[in-house]
């Protein structure tokens, strides 16, 4: 029996396998290395409290420890303030090289890619949900707490299960304006917020083959969203364009085998798919924007770790360009990374933003979970391209979330309710 | 652990399905990093009273997919810091169910025993055995028993006691 993608590189990262090992199978507990370990400036300062108690005087490898200060900076007020100087100190003491703070930090998913630091075949566990963003460099990547995070800083390695792989096959012609975003929330909505759980997901299908990074990375950073451990795609031309110029060190391209087991295989014909938006309080509830379409709302958010990619940004300003946020939107505007937004500003996407009446704000996780920089009163909607609608995320318990791709939230901010793409632009 | 603190009772706390990390404890204290802190804001999203009202030793027994979203660890250090005892669950988001028992917070699935409780009911805990008891009811329900592998982590007092003992064995082999 053949192995996925997901198994083969659990397999290469298993610690102490012996020779003429059968390989793994989903359930196995295994001890494995890890290639990169991710904290914030949320989660590290428990990571670090718990790697002091260990007694370990370094961190296993400071080139494989990463830390960003992104959910709360540049600094909301004191605490944040103290918490991220903790990491700071930490960094310096033990001189990791990237530690990324005000000035060269981004939002971690949308960084770490970026600058080289994940590559396809690596291992990668961060203090993070969406850590599983990486999964679209065909590396194996997952979330964890601190405590896990500290040990794995610490010594290196981690435990896990292997998962068991669903695969899912995309076929059929994309319609105008869908994208990554629109196709994980279709897929969410399709099998629920548990419905991956504690699986890996693998999506393969001619779509996925067309698809561009940033849309692998906004679905693979969803996986999280239906419960998944990892959300995996195979590299091909696509990935390996991405990687040259950024990777500075070697790396492995693993693929499923032909006869891989997979636990379940779902097909989805996406030619019937349009713009999708994700009702409260859950990414399970997405419909048609066309069912969404009397919803008012009092804010747009276009950024996050799902969707604050250049790619993005382009779509959301190609739809602003020349028109105007409605008077009772704020329209906030996040470029993922400090890279991003210097793009976005040569390319001139940062003057349609500002022309068009939205703000643009420095790379922050911020809003996206109720941190600042756009949080919502009682009462208030927002549509969000951000990952999660759960109560409260974006502010006040009575507050709501409808989350969809930038075309869709661009379109809203102008019309004032939800709309798609083509009430504005038909 | 001794016998005695293996067995677990208290009044339960009824919550459904899919109950994420951002209403166990809002983002918005996460610019903390305490357990006494953060348990002052346990459950605010969802049962603004929890904080106030929960007892030591109480438990919460959730639906489907408890501790869904966020990985922040701070979701089961408040539940902790609250008092409570243990959470029974029909089933765990994986992070949620990883970072309870690398800090030490007892946490069971059993379908039959979460779908039946409700707010108020007495249950009694037994790990070791890994049975619950509704003595509102009246019925005791059996649970899976945890893999050897994670049960050596809980007997250890969590993951980093766990680890602390794998470190020192290491320093003391390559001393040796």
């Amino acid at each position: 029996m053949g192995h996925t993608l997901a198994e083969k590189i659990i397999a290469k990262h298993v610690v102490d396998a012996r020779p003429g090992d059968a390989g793994l199978s989903p359930g196995d507990l295994v001890q494995v290395a890890v290639d990169v370990v991710l904290s914030n400036d949320i989660t590290a300062p428990i990571a670090l409290r718990e790697f002091e108690k260990l007694g370990v005087e370094r961190v296993f490898d400071p080139t494989k420890v990463v830390m960003v200060a992104d959910h709360f900076a540049p600094n909301k007020d004191i605490k944040s303030a103290e918490q991220c100087a903790m990491m700071r100190r930490f960094a310096r003491e033990q001189g990791l090289p990237y530690h990324y703070d005000v000035g060269r930090m981004g939002i971690e998913h949308v960084l770490l890619p970026e600058q080289g630091l994940v590559l396809p075949g690596d291992l990668v566990v961060g203090a993070d949900s969406h850590t599983c963003t990486y999964g679209a460099l065909g590396a194996f990547a997952t979330g964890m707490g601190s405590t896990d995070i500290a040990v794995a800083m610490a010594t290196g390695q981690i435990w896990m299960r292997v998962p068991e792989t669903m695969r899912f096959v995309y076929t059929g012609e994309l319609q105008p304006w869908v994208g990554g975003k629109d196709l994980i929330l279709y897929t969410i909505g399709r099998i629920g917020v548990s419905g991956a759980l504690y699986r890996s997901m693998e999506f393969t299908g001619p779509v996925i083959d067309g698809l561009s990074m940033a849309g692998r990375f906004t679905m693979a950073n969803m996986a999280i969203e239906a419960g998944a451990k990892a959300g995996l795609f195979a590299v091909d031309a696509t990935t390996r364009a991405y990687v040259a110029g950024r990777a500075n060190r070697e790396y492995t391209m693993y693929a499923s085998d032909p006869d891989a087991d997979y636990a379940e295989v779902i097909e989805i014909d996406v030619s019937d798919v349009p713009p999708q938006v994700a009702l409260p309080h859950l990414p399970e509830n997405a419909r048609p924007v066309a069912e969404a379409r009397s919803v008012t709302i009092d804010q747009a958010v276009i950024g996050s770790c799902t969707n604050g990619r250049m790619e993005d940004l382009r779509i959301a300003a190609s739809i602003l360009r020349g028109r105007h946020v409605h008077r009772d939107v704020r329209c906030i505007v996040i470029p993922g990374t400090q890279q991003v937004y210097l793009d976005a500003l040569r390319e001139g996407l940062i003057e349609t933003f500002i022309e068009a009446g939205a703000v643009v704000s420095t790379p922050t996780c911020g809003p996206c979970l109720g941190g600042y920089m756009g949080i919502l009163a009682a009462g208030e909607r927002a549509v969000s391209t951000t990952n999660r609608n759960f109560r409260g995320r974006m502010g006040h318990a009575d507050s709501e979330v409808y989350l969809s791709g930038p075309a869709v939230a661009a379109a809203s901010a102008i019309v004032g309710h939800i709309a798609g793409p083509e009430d504005v632009t038909a | 652990m001794s016998h005695d603190n293996k067995i677990l009772q208290g009044k339960v706390w009824k919550y459904g399905n899919n109950i994420d990390t951002d209403v166990i404890i809002p983002a918005r204290y996460l610019n903390m990093s305490t357990a006494e802190e953060l348990a002052q804001h346990c459950m605010e999203d969802i049962d603004p009273a929890f904080a106030r009202a929960v007892s030591q030793g109480d438990i919460i027994v959730g639906g489907r997919n408890f501790g869904c979203g966020s990985s922040r660890e701070h979701a089961p250090m408040a539940i902790k810091g609250a008092g409570v005892s243990c959470v029974i669950a029909e089933s765990f988001a994986r992070i949620f169910y990883r970072n309870a028992i690398n800090i030490g917070l007892p946490i069971l699935v059993s379908p039959e025993a979460a779908r039946d409780a409700t707010t108020g009911d007495r249950l009694i805990v037994d790990l070791e055995t890994g049975s619950i008891t509704n003595t509102h009811l009246g019925k005791t329900y059996r649970t899976s028993p945890f893999p050897p592998f994670i049960m050596q982590i809980i007997e250890a007092g969590g993951l980093i006691p766990y680890t602390q003992a794998q470190v020192h064995r290491r320093a003391a082999k390559e001393s040796a």
